[in-house]
């Protein structure tokens, strides 16, 4: 696995009009990665998100993707830089008007001068990717919470990202369908090499897939652990990080 | 006192700045109502710096008990005191950790009823300041796109347009008619009935083709498609931003200008322009209608017609729908992106769209009649 870093956060802080959610973020996620964003809710975990993929401006910090800044990219340059990432949102979004191949083929269409049956059948690929092949004609609507899912990485992988964002992929999935989407996720890793950044709860998760991660906390307003999971669970000084993982150990181990 | 459904309290305190609050019996939600005020009262107005609560007589304690713990606690950290809370019966210490507050969140400072009016004017100011300067450049960023659009007419999604077209246009034109023969129906009434005093019906139609032409017309077209499709951009643009997917357009490097508000835009200023003419159209025939039962001739009022409205009036008016039209649609698709999260936002932007755009719309045509008077037109 290389080392060098693909996504450098460096003296971020966030917030919203007048109020601060997280402080002095400092991290790098390293080219093929699989990068966990843990936190409890509210803590400010899509909000790094945003930030990472130029939906947020920073209050201060820089954010640089593949050494380009997202702050200051624009025109070409941006355009560029989004090629290179896809985002699966915490519901999905896609786009409710169109079926689920359309969603996919939407931006194939925008960015690519392919033929439309080229098109539809990269798209297709994609779908049968994360095992969606039958539902390519459903409306999202007609689509169960996992397909949804899956359908959002799907389209997320559209134009071959280097990096992939999912924010809670497995939030409210049953177990199964859960560990389903896990050795997705591994697959994509190993197989096209791509780099993931994870919002994440689930702890099954979190030890199945994820090679590092960092933990933010609400109160604090910072990252208060960066680490590999087993090394925080087994090793880590921090109460709050020792009952996330103790709490849901305790879950997993429950059900 | 020592009843154990009831609850009892004592208070000591000594010269040292101690005090000693000692609580007997059950803290629930009955027996806590009946010393929440003697005791808070008491400590507000004692504040003892160092405050004692000695509760290893208290036999049971539910989430009422906890908040006037917690309670407690708040009062003396007001005034800077400290407080120790003691022998807490177990069950008891599980409910403060679940329910007990460390950290406190006070309600923001409420401002006092003066000043609070006079910030009040000065905030809604500023936003109102700002939101301007919002729209401003929301009106330019679109303007700009749309040249360059429509210079390069292959990077518009015409398709979507044609359906957004089809749903602002002939979807409406049954309420536009009608509303425009009623109208015209009623204008006529009306003023017949008073110019048949002087025996002069037959120039009512002069006065309602001119009304109906210069301004009832593209105003009642516009206010309508307001209420008909500016609501719904709104609501449609919201609903995708709440469901991210106005993010996601975007981080797919798509521009919801160019891929949601241009089609929009442009499927309006082609049709607003058709419907203005066939609401005026059965406007017409409204007044028709009661010249007609006025016993005036269809010939004589057609010509009357043809004589009072010149071109210029019918043409004057159909230039100020696309203004409307721009400001309709325009107004829609920014209040459904500046849809915030929860659940009334989507039905706040609706509204917040229809209100703004038929205020828009009356002002815009306060400034024309102003130019055109001008202009003597
Ligand atoms: N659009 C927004 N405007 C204002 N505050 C927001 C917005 N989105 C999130 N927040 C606030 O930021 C904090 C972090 O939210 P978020 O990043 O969504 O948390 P998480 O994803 O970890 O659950 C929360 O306190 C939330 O209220
Ligand atoms: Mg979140």
């Amino acid at each position: 696995m290389a080392e060098e870093p693909i996504i450098e956060v460096k003296d971020v802080t966030l917030g919203y009009d007048d109020t601060v959610v997280l402080e002095d973020v400092s991290f790098e996620v390293r080219m093929g990665e699989i990068f966990g964003i843990l936190g409890g809710s509210g803590s400010g975990k899509s909000t790094l998100l945003k930030a990472m993929i130029g939906l947020l401006t920073p209050v201060r910090g820089t954010i640089r993707i593949d050494g380009i800044d997202m702050v200051t990219a624009a025109g070409a340059a941006r355009q560029a830089l989004l090629a290179k990432i896809g985002v699966a949102y915490q519901s999905g979004a896609l786009f409710g008007s169109m079926t689920v191949l359309s969603n996919i083929v939407l931006p194939l269409e925008e960015f690519t001068d392919l033929p439309a049956e080229a098109i539809e059948r990269i798209a297709q690929t994609k779908l049968k990717a994360v095992g969606l092949q039958a539902a390519a004609y459903k409306m999202p609507a007609e689509l169960s919470g996992g397909m949804r899912k899956r359908a959002a990485i799907a389209r997320a992988l559209a134009l071959d990202p280097k990096v992939l964002f999912l924010d809670e992929p497995s939030a409210g999935l049953d177990p199964v369908t859960s560990a389903q989407l896990d050795e997705l996720i591994l697959g994509l890793s190993q197989e096209l090499g791509i780099t993931f950044v994870i919002v994440t709860h689930e702890l099954p998760s979190i030890f199945a897939v994820t090679d590092r991660v960092l933990m933010v906390d609400k109160e604090a307003r910072r990252v208060i652990a960066e680490g590999q999971p087993q090394a925080l669970r087994d090793h880590s000084d921090n109460p709050v990080v020792r009952r996330f993982f103790r709490r849901e150990l305790a879950v997993a181990a429950s059900d | 006192m020592d009843d154990t459904d009831n609850i009892a309290f004592d208070f000591q305190p000594d010269q040292n700045g101690r005090g000693r609050l000692i609580l007997r019996g059950r803290l629930d939600r009955e027996t806590t109502a009946s010393i929440w005020r003697p005791t808070t009262h008491l400590l507000r107005h004692t504040r003892v710096p160092r405050l004692l609560v000695q509760a290893d007589q208290v036999v049971y304690c539910d989430g009422a008990g906890v908040a006037l713990l917690d309670e407690y606690r708040r009062i003396q950290k007001e005034h800077r005191g400290q407080i120790e809370i003691q022998g807490l019966p177990p069950q008891c210490r599980q409910l403060m950790a679940l329910f007990g507050t460390d950290q406190l969140v006070s309600p923001p400072p409420v401002p006092g009823p003066v000043t609070g009016f006079i910030r009040g004017i000065g905030e809604r100011a500023a936003g109102s300041v700002r939101e301007v300067v919002r729209e401003v450049s929301f009106t330019g960023e679109v303007f700009v796109k749309l040249v360059r659009a429509l210079a390069r007419p292959r990077t518009l999604r015409w398709r979507d347009t044609l359906v957004i077209a089809e749903k602002t246009g002939p979807n409406a034109l049954g309420i536009t008619g009608a509303l425009g023969f009623l109208i015209g129906l009623i204008l006529a009434f009306q003023s017949a009935a008073a110019m048949r005093q002087f025996g002069a019906e037959i120039f009512v139609a002069d006065l309602v083709v001119v009304v109906l032409f210069r301004e009832l017309g593209p105003l009642i077209t516009a206010v309508l498609l307001t209420s008909r499709s500016a609501s719904a951009f709104a609501a449609e643009l919201g609903t995708m931003k709440v469901n991210e997917e106005i993010d996601a357009l975007v981080t797919l490097g798509l521009d919801p200008v160019q891929f949601l508000v241009l089609p929009r835009i442009i499927a309006v200023l082609c049709v607003i322009p058709l419907l203005t003419v066939f609401n005026q159209l059965f406007g017409l025939i409204g007044c028709g209608l009661v010249m007609s039962l006025w016993n005036v001739p269809t010939e004589i009022y057609l010509d009357r017609i043809r004589y009072a409205a010149t071109l210029t009036d019918f043409f004057g008016g159909l230039v100020k729908t696309f203004f409307f039209g721009a400001l309709v649609a325009g107004i829609g698709c920014l209040r459904g992106l500046q849809t915030r999260t929860g659940p009334t936002a989507v039905g706040d932007a609706t509204t917040r769209a229809v209100v703004n755009g038929i205020v828009a719309i009356i002002a815009v045509d306060g400034v024309f009649a102003v130019v055109y008077y001008v202009l003597g037109i």
